[in-house]
């Protein structure tokens, strides 16, 4: 009884405590601009089933799609015994859903075998990350200690978790077997253990089967805590992340419509700008800060699993430029979690002090110089390959261009040799230095054979 | 198209040529290969000439919104004065622009990338590529344009009219969605790259140049001379060479008069 009571406060504390961390990012996206993002629910959801729930851009690499696809099958067929062991836990019931019957036999012996291959599929994550040490998960300016760290985390729990899982499961069976009864459910895993199991002492079973049980769900609950300071918080965002992204060509950048009412007021001085809305000031052109963004450029950034596709294709990156575009989301959260409230249990993404090292920044505490460069900005070659290559529809460029639209209409900081394109548009109506008279020259002689 | 206008006449087709397709030395070879083909099938178009301007693509992508959005109002102005419908241009950049970015400000036309356009011409059959012999068995490989392929999925269409060459068509490591940039998209084109270790054209030139091509195909005027410029980085200027689709076509079909 007092262990149900026990389990019923944990569990609402950190459920409660989850909801309360939700809250605070929920308020760091919405720093962020308005945007209107309703249209086309049907291609949304469509999208949110290849994309999200069928991990479709993974499998531009298969065998990190067939390693995480198991990781993930297996974290949603988990959640169903997870289920199990919170009505368990409440009402003091032992396996609650075994009533189920068959349905209960596959479901435990599916478990089982998931359970088994995420344990490997973590091993094989451990092993790239600390020993291959695999390029784009390793190196770059951004993955330093808190990263590497955190993904260690993740994959150790995890195999922690289903540690503990296989531990309660071959005592249970292992105590069924020495009362003389069966255990509904198969388990061919525990089944396997169980035999190695040599010890018939029924009370140090007991506290192995309900060490493991309770350390198998104290550590979900952790978890689950644990993932608002996380990489690993795509688990949830790459849901609502998908379902907003871009849908128009990748080609097609946002219009400014402010700008739009200023050149149709220069071209025709009768056209009325219309008013702003009561009580709001005029944007600023482009992004400097966190808040020039819209909120789904923040969303974006509490999405980014650190993955490291983006950089890895990035031409600039390829070719030893400062710029990579995971740096940019990544710098995206930082300055939101510095800037707005922080989630509630630590902020270890800040890394402002060890990015000087390499990219040089300035005093300045906004996104834009304190942890973007221009220089990143500027070996931008729009090229598309970095919003292709993210497996959660993750739009690295519209940052870039924001924050160099505000670098050119607001500080007027674009490098020389733009500013003589600029010039060159404004004077000749091309970007080279040529007369507008010479325009139609390449048809000189052209037709002479002809006519 | 203001003689084709005071004649009271419409063209089927408006020709963008773009700013590369009217100044850059090279890049008028394509301009008047494409013309040629037009010619050659007696298809009615016309050319905005002297009143053609910019379309504001670097200035839009350097950050540049006000400069663009001047150029992209002053184009559409011109192009719905003289009720253009259809546009057909060899710049995968102006192709981008007129056909994404010009709607939201009053310009909307059916926009075509000659790629395109010359695989719709091949699918009619008013294109044969007479016998195909002029390429046969020649080593060619297709470098996708950024703006063509990823920022719009015009992956099949250059490859198609490749096709009816009848050479040897070879992928590049990276190629179709995965494609490299060329280095010049972005308005790198208009400065030098920031530093790093090597150049991006030089880095996807060495791609190409693995294929062993002979024949770097590419439909965009940035990609022609960054890869070119590659090639001759690289000394094999005598060997490989860049053309743009539309010259290969043209030159397949005995247009280079």
């Amino acid at each position: 009884m007092i262990s149900n009571l026990l389990f019923l406060i944990i569990t609402v504390l950190a459920v409660g405590l989850f909801v309360w961390q939700i809250q605070k990012i929920r308020r760091n996206i919405n720093l962020g601009r308005e945007k209107e993002i309703s249209d086309d629910a049907s291609e949304r959801l469509n999208k949110l089933l290849l994309v999200a729930f069928g991990q479709q851009k993974m499998f531009k690499r298969p065998w990190p799609a067939i390693l995480h696809g198991i990781v993930y099958v297996g974290f949603v067929v988990i959640n169903i015994e997870v289920l199990e062991i919170i009505i368990d836990g409440i009402f003091g019931t032992h396996r609650a859903l075994s009533f189920l019957g068959p349905i209960y036999t596959g479901l435990m012996a599916i478990n089982e075998l998931l359970a088994f291959l995420v344990i490997i599929a973590c091993i094989i994550f451990l092993i790239r990350r600390n020993v291959t040490k695999v390029p784009r998960l390793t190196r770059g300016p951004e993955m330093r200690a808190w990263p590497r760290l955190d993904a260690n985390i993740i994959l150790l729990t995890e195999i922690i978790l289903m540690l503990a899982l296989f531990s309660f499961n071959t005592a249970d069976i292992k105590l069924h077997v020495l009362d003389g009864r069966e255990l509904a459910g198969s388990f061919p895993i525990s089944g396997l253990l169980v035999n190695s199991l040599s010890t018939t002492n029924v009370s140090s079973l007991e506290a192995l089967r309900s060490s493991g049980w309770w350390l198998h769900i104290l550590g979900i609950f952790a978890f689950l805590n644990y993932l608002p300071s996380s990489k690993h918080f795509h688990i949830i965002m790459a849901f609502p992340n998908v379902y907003y992204s871009k849908l128009e060509p990748k080609g097609k950048f946002t219009t400014n419509q402010s700008i739009t009412h200023e050149i149709k007021a220069l071209l025709d001085p009768s056209y009325q700008v219309p008013p702003l809305p009561e009580g709001t000031e005029p944007q600023k052109f482009g992004a400097k800060d966190v808040e020039d963004l819209s909120w789904k450029q923040l969303m974006d950034a509490y999405t980014c699993t650190e993955c490291g596709r983006c950089t890895d294709v990035c031409p600039a990156n390829i070719t030893g430029k400062l710029l990579s575009p995971r740096k940019i989301v990544m710098d995206t959260r930082d300055r939101m979690e510095e800037k707005g409230e922080h989630p509630a249990i630590f902020r270890p993404n800040h890394y402002q002090e060890q990015v000087k090292q390499r990219v040089k920044v300035t005093e300045e505490k906004t996104l834009l110089r304190g942890y973007v460069t221009p220089e990143e900005l500027w070996a931008c070659t729009t090229c598309n390959a970095c919003v292709e290559a993210c497996p959660v529809n993750i739009d690295q460029l519209s940052s870039i261009m924001e924050m160099r639209r505000f670098l050119v209409l607001e500080e007027s900081a674009a490098p020389t040799a733009l500013n003589g394109m600029f010039t060159n548009i404004e004077n000749n109506g091309a970007p080279w230095a040529f007369s507008p008279s010479d325009r139609l020259n390449w048809a000189d002689n052209l037709f002479v054979n002809v006519k | 198209m203001a003689d084709l206008m005071a004649r009271g006449e419409e063209p089927e087709i408006l020709f963008w040529v773009g700013c590369a397709g009217a100044f850059d030395d090279r890049y008028k070879n394509v301009t008047r290969a494409f013309v040629r083909i037009l010619e050659h099938l007696g298809i009615k178009y016309a050319v905005l000439g002297l009143e053609e301007s910019c379309t504001g693509d670097p200035a839009k992508r350097a950050g540049n919104e006000f400069l663009f959005q001047m150029q992209a109002m002053t184009n559409i102005e011109v192009l719905n004065g003289y009720n253009i419908k259809k546009i057909i241009t060899a710049c995968p950049h102006c192709f981008n622009t007129i056909k994404n970015e010009y709607p939201s400000l009053g310009g909307n036309y059916e926009v075509i990338h000659h790629s395109t356009f010359l695989q719709q011409l091949i699918n009619e059959g008013k294109i044969r590529v007479a016998g195909g012999k002029a390429f046969k068995g020649k080593r060619i490989t297709f470098h996708d344009s950024c703006y063509l392929g990823r920022a719009n999925g015009v992956y099949e269409a250059p490859r198609q009219v490749l096709a009816t060459l009848d050479a040897d068509l070879v992928e590049m490591k990276r190629s179709r969605a995965n494609g490299l940039c060329c280095g010049a998209g972005g308005a790198q084109m208009w400065k030098e790259p920031e530093p790093g270790k090597k150049d991006i054209n030089i880095e996807r030139t060495e791609e190409a140049l693995a294929t062993g091509a002979t024949i770097i195909a590419s439909a965009c005027p940035f990609c022609m001379t960054m890869l070119s410029d590659g090639v001759k980085n690289k000394n094999q200027e005598d060997q490989v060479k860049v053309f743009d689709i539309a010259e290969l076509i043209a030159s397949a079909e005995n247009l280079n008069a």
